[in-house]
């Protein structure tokens, strides 16, 4: 389930503000389904987010993060063109990624 | 006999010590590059304390600690949050933690901030009930913290 992000940044006053969406059912493995059956867990663990190839932020995550995760955060510096990625590791091992121009 | 058992006793009690001596070595680095590592025993403590405990240290009382949060929830599973940090207060933070007091498992997330990047961060959770919400700031080591309650009217797990 290698998700897509979605990620705006931009530029302004030598800081730039990332915000990124991910696509990620964010599943505690408390849950039941109709059937009465646990659904397994399925969450992000870890996503990291870079600037031009530079870790600007490292966060690890709890199933508690809502489904479809939002992350905003910012680093200063970064000019238009630059490149911000952002990628997450499940505990299933899977992986999603997104890359964008800052703005 | 007896002189067999003594030194076989020695080496075992050496062997410990090394065995000791070799935990701590482990253990040092993993709070020394704790930036590295996922905390994963805090992530499964259950309870606020637990979970403190932890992560180190039950933080002290911070108004550094800007915390945006809903007063009122509608649905429990989709709480925004936003974590500021009032540099003149508190300088130096390198990590934010976000607890949920009454979930399974109160921690959330733990954010970290290189050289460079705002102590900033937004962010939705989940919130099983009616409860405080903490936002946490590492400083060197030290932990502080700010509470909110969010009342839930629409619990955040089980749908």
């Amino acid at each position: 389930m290698a998700g897509k992000i979605r990620i705006r940044a931009k530029a302004e006053n030598g800081v730039t503000e990332v915000k990124a969406l991910m696509r990620h059912p964010m599943e505690t493995g408390l849950r039941k389904d109709q059937e009465g059956n646990p659904i397994p867990a399925e969450f992000i663990k870890e996503v990291t987010v870079s600037h031009n190839g530079t870790v600007v932020m490292q966060t690890y995550w709890g199933a508690s993060v809502s489904a479809n995760p939002f992350l905003g955060m910012r680093f200063n510096g970064g000019a238009a063109g630059d490149t911000v990625t952002v990628t997450w590791v499940d505990n299933t091992g899977a992986t999603g990624n997104g890359e964008t121009k800052i703005r | 006999m007896n002189q067999l058992t003594a030194p076989r006793g020695l080496a075992r009690r050496g062997f410990l010590r090394l065995g000791a001596l070799t935990l701590a070595a482990v253990a040092m680095p993993a709070k020394l590059w704790a930036a590295i590592a996922r905390p994963d025993a805090a992530f499964t403590a259950t309870g606020l304390d637990a979970t403190f405990a932890e992560l180190g240290a039950t933080p002290e009382n911070s108004d550094g600690i800007i915390f945006t949060t809903p007063d009122i929830a509608e649905n429990g599973a989709v709480v925004p949050v936003k974590v500021e940090i009032d540099g003149s207060k508190l300088s130096g933070v390198s990590k934010i933690y976000i607890l949920v007091e009454k979930n399974p498992n109160p921690l959330s997330g733990m954010f970290m901030f290189p050289e460079g990047t705002e102590p900033y961060v937004e962010t939705r959770v989940k919130v099983a009930q009616t409860c405080n919400l903490y936002a946490v700031a590492e400083v060197d080591g030290k932990l502080y913290m700010t509470a909110k309650e969010t009342k839930v009217t629409l619990g955040g797990c089980g749908g």
